[in-house]
């Protein structure tokens, strides 16, 4: 590479892209080059004078600064301050650093995402008087960049200040785990960079807010030139401290959270080259694009070669050489030409942010360099960048423009708001911002006295009464308090309510399925009969673009952290329930299927209805025979209701009376009576969010007496009446009670009340129907004590009837049956008989075969 | 102040004309004055009818940059774009400030860099006829229109005639509408036809009237409607304001100014020549993408809209305005109803082989209306499954076109098998194009959807197939549609009307069921309905039942205290003789039944007798249930 000898320095731009040649560069490298709008290529080889006049504005520019390119949009100070960003470029003024190390042997990468390739003339909305800022040209203080009011001085000092003293002692992020709170936060982890040499600096706007909420109110306005600033302010400081670390290049900002703008409905034209952060779901990635940063350009006739910048995506081919004066001679040389990576990617609004009835927005955003491939189609992302606006060409050739710009976003910081869920932090990925107001009134309403009437008498208000299911499935949505025991080796408790419903058709099952998974935001309604397992969990799919497997989640995996509803449960496959086992305890799913082997999360309630086989409810049956589902699922529901047609007058009444009003209550006069839903919503994830209750010494009592008591009531006759299951669902509830209550601390009261709600759904549903009294057995092995108990005697008595025969080998069935039937006081169904010659088999006593009974031995 | 009809042909040159005479007052609030300017305009009589259609009128006929209107359903909504309301010419010796609201492409040389520069933003819709809209429907409006044709391009006589044929034939096909059967838009065959045909498929329509553009572009560009078979403009309208009160699925009635601009078009075809190189931004818009968002103008026009209304109903026989302020048109109904429902009812019953019964039941769906939800709970709707329908002498095809005489909107779907797995019913994302992809389940309110389970043989159905069952089914217990967006669903109500005619009692469910008991043979009906169609009168006497139609579902409903007590004994006394019998579901029912049965008969509120009336025919209903309960195992 022959530089030109007017260049001493042979600074060139866009080392990195182009790492065969560096020594050839010569040692320094600019940082300032980094900057946005950096006017073509060095002086002397400068083909076209392309930028405006506006750009050079410093007709007083010293000498010694002349030979490299003049800062665009930069007022250059006289007296040259050896802190300025502009010294960087003087090769002359400067001390060569070692090479590969220090801010000026570590190559500064180009930030396309900044705008260095120049872009076609923007909306300028902003736009200065003719760039006739105070710029007196003896204070270095009162410099600005052109356009704005950004010292570039000053930007820099406080942003050095910032990272230097900036402490959050109350940061709970994920990405500070393992750093030291109470220490400066930036500075651990600029140590953090000159170990693993990974030279990114994210930087959270909020904590830039709290610290100088100038500097935050000039980031937001002028990221373009700001970030640079920060960049050189980062770099001097990190190797001033760490003078010996290499880096591939040098550190970039990265700002992220910036609270401008959360919504992408809500960007308009204000919003045009502000740094902004907008949340949505990527729906489409496009190929890597190779971009052309610089062309390189080699004369045909004397091997002379140049270098041109590529300018708003266009290339201005030098037509006579300067080495040689001939003309057209000079040929593009691909190989030599720098590129950077580019690629566009698409988002779309979250289902969340969307208003009803409307669909959602798109935006293209573009991802430079090292945040290529960084998001895939599918998450979930909140993106940190700028955003642009450029005018359409109807025609390259013509001056008429469409009179409409194209939007996109180039963005700078990528979050994926889903990326916790895998480390398994703290579940509340979503920032659900409250307004100050609402977190008021939501803590006002908690202070009420009856909150928890008036949230489950909100709940489903067309639903009625029902108000114990109401108060359940009011629990569920709370859940529980998650645990983490996996260093003792238990795992994590399971947090989630699970709820189960069965009753007769038509007492409105499907309609409060409906109303809550219309409610919760991560809900999902399926339908038994129309699930398989795999819709449920999740299955591999060959995606038809990219031709690799992709896992596809399923419902269970797609309520993670909601709810999933599932309707007519008795109507599920064998096959699909037994899916449902290990998600209703262990709160995963493992998957081993076409190569992927895996567990998900799948840390979701279910909220299940049955319906009885005989379509009416049997009520001298027990729940188990009622619905036939196992008995081992059905223990792992923490409440079971059934919602039966109680057949009583004043109930119907009331019921008729709710109903009519259904239909001629206007919208609002319904809505006096009941909260808003979308409080209720928000109540909910408030408290979900912020709320971790834990029990609390009194209530922890409490519990053990009720788990004991509960205990008793079986072992007087003779059976067990609680698992320990039990005592985690009355934990469970207790928990969810206090987090209605907005309480940090589980009380007496909470325990009580899940002790009502728990012996309710209880007495409703594992009351023995033969004896009267509540048998968990009946939930917990599928049959009830007394049932058992009658088994075992009608076994012994047969017994007995066989050996008081005497010796005879083999019996005839009927003739067993008969006699047994004649000595017992009690009636012997066939059933119970059969079941008792099984018991005796088991006992190796007699077998059956056929008609014939034989005593064995 | 522009003469008469300047605002209809040359409304930019009003808003121009309003935006120079702004330029000494910056704070004079042009915008909303252009806007009020035109809104006033429409509103002196008749004015309105004096804007000729885009729905009538084929593209080429009209006038660029003229006012025109637009009857359509908005189908999808688009991003929104800035665009430059104001700017300044590059050209140095008339350097002048420009408009750039309501027009696509800039007139002259934009100067980028000029300060004066004002970046807006707005909205843009792709909208569709209404889909579904029976031929009566355009009938009557061409009618009304006549002698309208102001905007229109000079040689408008040539156009006239072939116009005019077309009526005429149409009117043919109205009068002996059913000795002729299948000369309707045969609606099964065209259920199964691809999209893609919109262009060279049938419709003499096209041939008549469009001789020349529409024909080869329209065979690679799917305009995306969400019915098979059906043809007309679509539009993308730009929307200036308050675009956050449009919903997807809205049926209005926009009035906007025309931009068919060739440089729109052009955009298009020199993509991949030339520019790709030059602009790497713009290329990596996959093809797809361009074509839909910008197809050629010739075929998807531009509507910049300057007002719009959403039509509370959707029947050109009905005065325009809300009902309330039209009171001497509702009392001159309401005085009639009585005697209309009567003849409705007669029809009707010859129509239903006889069966009053289900007659009666047929005028209640008709009626029908989502007229408010109970969080998930829609009120008012009231799907009726007619079972027992004969299948011979393809009965259910001709009973629809009964019902499309009589209702605006309505389509029809046969459940057969191939229709159930193949078509697409749900509206979908395509991520590629970024547009929704649409299907037969995206309909306007108080759309009739006919659905024919006599169709459906043994077989086995598909995921799709399952799939299109599963949104019937949704679509008829909660009145919503999950479209799919690939990533997730979302939920879009809707009010749509199902009818289910089946042979036992159908798979899907259903608000009421009633078994048609026959007393007379379809021959019987065929020969009743051709009498009936020879009178002279026939086509005034149907537009008197559209009417009534209409209106009986516009109407307010109230249920007195007093009413409210009666009905809660009734219901406990009932409870008390037979709890089994009588579920709360059951109740609900009742009270539609007796919400629709006061409407039909014009009644504003519920009464003692109505009460009873409901009643009566839901035991005589039930008790039908009970006889054919041993008949088919379909029953739970």
């Amino acid at each position: 590479m022959s530089s030109p000898t007017s260049t001493p320095g042979g600074r060139k731009r866009g080392r990195n892209a182009n790492p065969s040649t560096p020594s050839s560069e010569g040692p320094t490298s600019p940082p300032s080059q980094r900057r946005r709008g950096q006017d073509s290529s060095t002086g002397d080889l400068m083909p076209m004078p392309t930028s405006p006049a506006t750009d050079m504005l410093s007709p007083s520019a010293p000498q010694d600064t002349s030979l490299f390119s003049i800062q665009s949009n930069l007022f250059l100070p006289n007296e040259v301050d050896m802190s300025s960003p502009l010294m960087y470029g003087t090769p002359s003024s400067r001390v060569e650093g070692t090479p590969r190390s220090g801010v000026r042997g570590t190559p500064a990468r180009q930030r396309p995402d900044l705008g260095s390739v120049r872009k076609a003339p923007q909306v300028d909305l902003q736009s200065d008087a003719d760039g006739a800022v105070a710029s007196e040209p003896n204070a270095g203080q009162k410099l600005v960049i052109w356009g704005t009011d950004v010292n570039v001085g000053t930007c820099k000092e406080k942003f050095q200040r910032f990272l230097q003293r900036f402490i959050d002692p109350t940061s709970n992020e994920d990405e500070n785990a393992g750093l030291d709170l109470n220490e400066p936060l930036y500075m651990q982890k600029l140590e953090e960079i000159s170990v693993v040499g990974d030279p990114v600096l994210n930087v959270n706007c909020r904590h830039i807010q709290s610290f100088d909420a100038e500097l935050y109110r000039q980031l937001i306005s002028y990221p373009q030139e700001v970030i640079p600033t920060f960049d050189m302010a980062v770099n001097e400081l990190f190797f001033e401290r760490f003078p010996d670390s290499i880096l591939e290049y040098q550190i970039q900002v990265r700002p992220y959270n910036a609270l401008k703008t959360r919504n992408m409905r809500s960007l308009n034209p204000e919003d045009i080259d502000q740094l902004i952060t907008i949340s949505g779901m990527v729906i489409r990635t496009s190929q890597l694009i190779p971009e052309m940063q610089e062309a390189f350009f080699q004369c045909q006739v004397c091997a002379f070669s140049t270098r041109v910048e590529v300018d708003r995506g266009r290339i201005a081919e030098p037509a006579v050489c300067r080495n040689c004066n001939t003309t057209h001679s000079l040929a593009l040389v691909h190989n030599r030409s720098a590129f950077s990576d580019k690629q566009m990617i698409k988002i779309q609004e979250s289902p969340e942010d969307m208003p009803a009835g409307q669909t959602p927005h798109t935006t293209i955003v573009y991802a430079h360099n090292d945040l290529v491939d960084k998001v895939q189609p599918g998450d979930r992302v909140n993106i940190t960048g700028i955003y642009r606006a450029v005018p359409m060409r109807v025609n390259p050739r013509q001056s008429n423009v469409k009179s409409v710009y194209k939007t996109h976003i180039d963005a700078i910081h990528f979050r994926k708001t889903d990326e916790r869920r895998l480390h398994g932090l703290d579940e509340e990925a979503e920032q659900k911002l409250f307004t100050e107001d609402r977190v008021q009134t939501l803590k006002e309403l908690a202070a009420k006295p009856d909150v928890y009437e008036r949230l489950s008498s909100a709940l489903a208000p067309s639903i009625y009464e029902h108000e114990d299911i109401k108060k359940g499935i009011l629990l569920q949505l709370f859940g529980g308090t998650r645990k983490d025991f996996s260093q003792t080796g238990r795992g994590s408790f399971r947090a989630e309510v699970n709820i189960l419903l069965c009753g007769d058709p038509g007492t409105s099952k499907s309609q409060l399925l409906q109303y809550v998974y219309n409610l919760v935001p991560r809900g999902q309604y399926t339908s038994g009969k129309g699930s398989s397992a795999v819709g449920l969990t999740a299955y591999v799919m060959k995606d038809p673009e990219t031709r690799q497997l992709v896992l596809q989640t399923g419902a269970l995996v797609l309520s993670d952290n909601g709810i999933c509803c599932i309707d007519e449960f008795d109507k599920m496959s064998d096959n699909t329930r037994s899916v449902l086992h290990e998600v209703m305890e262990q709160q995963t799913l493992s998957i081993a299927k076409a190569g992927i082997i895996c567990q998900l999360n799948a840390r979701t309630a279910v909220l299940a209805a049955a319906n009885p086989v005989e379509s009416q409810w049997n009520p001298k049956k027990t729940t188990i025979e009622n619905i036939q589902l196992p008995h081992t699922l059905l223990s792992r529901f923490d409440l079971i209701f059934l919602m039966l047609d109680p057949q009583d007058e004043a109930y119907d009444r009331r019921l008729a009376h709710h109903l009519v009003s259904l239909y001629y209550q206007s919208e609002e006069q319904m809505e006096e009576e009941f909260l808003d839903m979308a409080v209720l919503r928000d109540y909910i994830a408030y408290a979900r969010t912020y709320i971790n209750p834990r029990l609390s010494e009194e209530a922890s009592q409490a519990l053990i007496e009720a788990y004991v008591d509960m205990r008793k009531i079986g072992s007087g006759r003779g059976m067990v009446s609680a698992y320990p299951r039990q005592l985690e669902s009355l934990i469970r509830l207790a928990e969810a009670h206090a987090k209605v209550r907005f309480s940090e601390k589980v009380e007496t009261i909470d325990v009580e009340e899940a002790k009502r709600l728990h012996r309710e759904a209880l007495k409703q549903s594992a009351t023995d129907p033969r004896t009267g009294f509540v048998d968990i057995s009946i939930l917990t092995t599928g049959m009830s004590a007394t049932a058992r108990k009658r088994k075992e005697e009608v076994a012994q008595a047969l017994k007995k009837l066989i050996q008081a025969k005497g010796k005879t080998p083999a019996m005839k069935y009927q003739q067993l049956l008969e006699d047994l039937r004649g000595q017992s006081e009690t009636a012997i169904t066939k059933e119970l008989f059969d079941e008792a010659l099984r018991a005796l088999a088991d006992e190796d006593y007699l077998t059956v075969t056929g008609k014939t009974v034989r005593l064995l031995a | 102040m522009p003469s008469t009809h300047d605002w209809i042909n040359n409304p930019l040159g009003v808003v121009e004309g309003m935006f120079a005479a702004s330029q000494n007052n910056p704070s004079s609030g042009w915008e909303a004055k252009a806007v009020e300017f035109f809104k006033d305009r429409l509103k002196e009589k008749d004015a309105h009818t004096s804007v000729p259609s885009l729905n009538d009128v084929p593209l080429h006929y009209l006038k660029p940059n003229s006012l025109v209107k637009f009857r359509c359903l908005i189908q999808d909504m688009f991003d929104p774009e800035f665009y430059m309301g104001v700017y300044e010419t590059v050209d140095p010796s008339t350097k002048v400030l420009r408009c750039g609201k309501y027009k696509d492409v800039t007139e002259c040389g934009v100067d980028f860099n000029s300060r004066n520069t004002v970046t807006a933003e707005r909205q843009t819709f792709y909208c569709v006829p209404i889909p579904g809209e029976n031929p009566w429907f355009a009938l009557i409006l061409s009618h009304s229109y006549a002698g309208s044709s102001q905007a229109r391009v000079v040689p408008s006589t040539s156009y006239v005639p072939s116009r005019q044929k077309r009526s005429y034939e149409e009117d043919d096909d109205m009068d002996d509408m059913d000795t002729q059967p299948q000369k309707q838009r045969e609606p099964h065959t065209g259920a199964l036809i691809p999209t893609e045909q919109h262009g060279n498929g049938d419709c003499k329509r096209l041939e008549t009237e469009a001789p020349s553009s529409q024909m080869t572009p329209a065979s690679h560009l799917d305009l995306n409607f969400p019915l098979p078979g059906e043809k007309g403009p679509s539009c993308l309208v730009k929307v200036y304001e308050d675009w956050d009160s449009f919903k997807l699925n809205d049926t209005l009635e926009v009035y906007g100014i025309l931009s068919v601009s060739p440089a729109l078009s052009a955009l298009a075809d020199e993509k991949d020549a030339s520019s790709s190189l030059l602009d790497p931004a713009e290329c990596m818009e996959t093809a797809e993408e361009q074509r839909v968002h910008s197809p050629p103008a010739s075929l998807v026009p531009r509507l910049h809209m300057l007002y719009a209304k959403t039509l509370p109903h959707n029947n050109p026989l009905l005065p325009s305005a809300p009902l309330e302020d039209n009171s001497a048109f509702l009392s001159s109904t309401l005085s009639e109803m009585a005697s209309v429902r009567a003849e409705l009812l007669t029809y009707l019953t010859h129509v239903l082989l006889g069966d009053a019964l289900a007659a009666e039941y047929l005028i209640l769906h008709l009626i029908s209306n989502v007229y408010t939800r109970r969080d998930v709970l829609p009120l008012g709707k009231f799907t009726l499954n007619l079972s027992g329908c004969p299948t011979v002498a393809s009965y259910t095809e001709r009973f629809y076109q009964i019902i499309q005489q009589l209702v605006p909107c309505s389509y029809y779907l046969g459940m057969s098998l191939q229709n159930m797995n193949q078509m697409r019913l749900v509206p979908k994302k395509d991520y590629v194009a970024n547009r929704l992809v649409s299907g037969a389940l995206q309909l306007a309110r108080n759309t009739s959807l006919f659905l024919d389970e006599t169709q459906l043989e043994q077989g086995q159905l598909d995921t799709t197939g399952v799939r299109n069952v599963t949104a019937l089914g949704n679509l008829i217990s909660w009145q919503k549609v999950d479209y799919d967006f690939n990533y997730h669903q979302m939920e879009f109500p809707c009010n749509i009307n199902v009818l289910i005619a089946s042979e036992g009692r159908s798979l899907l469910p259903s608000d009421c069921q009633i078994h048609l008991q026959p007393q007379v043979g379809p021959a019987t009906m065929e020969e009743y309905l051709s009498s009936i169609h020879m009178h002279p009168q026939a086509s005034s006497q149907l537009n008197k039942l559209r009417i009534y139609l209409s209106v009986a579902r516009l109407l307010d409903y109230s249920i007195s205290d007093e009413m409210t007590k009666s009905v809660e004994d009734d219901f406990v006394d009932m409870r008390k003789d037979d709890p089994q019998s009588i579920s709360a579901e059951d109740l609900h029912r009742m009270l539609v039944v007796a919400r629709l049965l006061s409407l039909s008969l014009g009644q504003t509120s519920l009464s003692r007798d109505s009460w009873l009336r409901a009643k009566h025919i839901e035991a005589l209903r039930r008790s039908r249930m009970e006889q054919h309960k041993c008949v088919n195992g379909n029953e739970p």
